[in-house]
């Protein structure tokens, strides 16, 4: 049983018998007013979106989804393909079940694909992915403030900002759950 | 390199906030202020029915300096206003961080609307200090500060954005829904908007309005559908005080909140404060507003998760 304390953007929940996904979360609070807890969530089945207003006290059940290990092996048209570990068995699943996890998919990354009901209906990525940038622009020189930042293509063909200092080729780790850049992988 | 790159690149951030800080500071000395230092830490905050003080031992740090404050209008002091860190549990979001930065500014002889005033000449002055004209950008629309700023009443929000009465959303306990959802979106569009005259029962400190006692003399500042300040005609009758704390207090435990002792200096002291009106204004926010910014955990050093 979940509790509004525990909501954020990515928690899988049941609501009327189907799972849904938080994809959008945030906490207001009307001028002296009760908190509420806004929330955007995603049905895994149909892909309906829904506005939903908790109060607090309100519980949630988590969404009951059977994962299973597997590996990222290609994309093929609006598809991804992944392979079970043990069984080499290999699952379709398509990009808008993905949501944000296609930022992150590179050859062999393992995941967990998520099935209801023997469909596969989602798939959660590591917290933390490494990949490599493919297009910034240069270091300015002269600039090592770091308080600025630029726009970097990395090779999943995911945008977002990096410090000035990275550039073309590098590896970075990216937190899959902002996905915000983390740090730069030295060597 | 600096290992911390989030808080590296928010170096121009937290110079545009000192700036506005100084700002502030500037106005209200300009404006005959004294500045003020009441403490953090407190025995007894104002019990409120939606809002939960961090026990610090057996006291409580503040959750804004309200009750000080108005002790020393009580004792003479005409026009004051402070700038400190206000501690709200639980209170955490993109526009919430459970330790913020108040603004807060207390004046006698005056009421809500002369706060209107304040506030306008205030906002104007930051922006100008910011190379902003009075006009400014904030989530994504541009929005002129040129006054008269909109005015709107509560009641005529709900009739205009909500889809009921005031009335109605109260009576079906959808009033806190329906401002979140529907109402606080479409405020300070354009140009900032003071919504006023709130319900009676949603303003614990404030003066209900003489020739209609349903309604409080209170109002909250927004713009770009962001809540600024709120502000009250500020009751001086204790015994009406005392009566309300108590039953916030007891709305409070029949919650399981923890209890608050009741802040009985203050409630001693009250029946001398004159007329007066004051306001609390969110520091953060205002910088949010001023720099476009999304989210307030880009305009403050560290978020409690950085911590």
């Amino acid at each position: 049983m979940y509790t509004v304390a525990d909501l954020r953007k990515g928690l899988k929940v049941t609501l009327d018998g189907d799972p849904y996904i938080v994809i959008a979360f945030d906490f207001a609070k009307p001028g002296k007013g009760q908190a509420l807890y806004r929330t955007k969530l995603r049905n895994m089945i149909n892909g309906t979106i829904l506005d939903r207003t908790y109060r607090s006290g309100e519980t949630f059940d988590p969404a009951h989804l059977e994962e299973r290990k597997m590996q990222f092996l290609y994309k093929e048209d609006d598809h991804y393909c992944f392979m079970d570990n043990q069984t080499y068995e290999q699952t379709h699943v398509s990009e808008d079940a993905l949501g944000d996890a296609k930022n992150y998919l590179i050859d062999n990354l393992p995941v967990s694909v998520l099935l209801f009901k023997e469909k596969a209906i989602g798939v959660d990525v590591p917290n933390f992915v490494n990949l490599r940038v493919i297009k910034t622009d240069p270091w300015a020189k002269g600039d090592t403030s770091g308080s600025d930042s630029k726009p970097a293509t990395v090779e999943t063909g995911y945008v977002l900002r990096v410090p000035p200092f990275i550039e073309e080729g590098e590896l970075i780790t990216i937190d899959t759950r902002t996905g915000e850049y983390s740090t730069r992988v030295k060597g | 390199m600096a290992k911390n790159w989030p808080l590296a690149r928010r170096r121009s951030a937290l110079q545009a906030r000192a700036r506005i800080i100084q700002e502030i500071r500037r106005f209200f000395n300009g404006e005959g202020y004294l500045e003020v230092e009441t403490p953090l830490r407190i025995p007894a905050p104002a019990p409120e029915s939606h809002i939960d003080a961090v026990p610090s031992g057996a006291w409580f740090l503040h959750t804004s300096p309200e009750l000080c404050m108005k002790r020393m209008l009580a004792a003479g002091y005409g026009r004051i206003f402070q700038i400190c860190h206000c501690w709200r549990d639980g209170e955490r979001g993109s526009l919430h961080l459970p330790e913020f930065t108040m603004l807060e500014w207390y004046r006698i002889d005056a009421d809500y609307r002369d706060m209107m005033d304040d506030c306008e000449a205030l906002v104007r002055a930051v922006a100008h200090i910011m190379g902003f004209g009075n006009t400014i950008r904030c989530m994504d629309g541009e929005i002129s500060l040129n006054g008269p700023w909109e005015r709107l009443r509560v009641g005529e929000a709900f009739e205009r954005y909500g889809g009921m009465s005031m009335e109605e959303a109260l009576e079906r306990d959808l009033f806190d829904e329906i401002m979140v959802r529907d109402i606080e979106p479409q405020l300070g569009i354009g140009k900032p908007t003071f919504i006023c005259d709130y319900p009676a029962a949603r303003g614990a400190l404030a003066r209900l309005q003489e020739n209609n006692p349903v309604v409080a003399e209170r109002f909250e500042l927004y713009i770009g559908g962001l809540e600024l300040a709120n502000a009250f005609s500020e009751l001086t009758d204790a015994v009406e005080q005392k009566r309300r704390f108590l039953a916030e207090e007891e709305y409070r435990r029949s919650q399981g909140r923890p209890p608050y002792p009741l802040p009985g200096n203050f409630l001693d002291e009250l029946s001398n404060m004159p007329p007066s009106a004051g306001i609390a204004l969110g520091v953060d926010r205002l910088v949010m507003v001023l720099l476009n910014a999304e989210s307030i955990d880009e305009v403050v050093a560290f978020t409690p998760e950085e911590l």
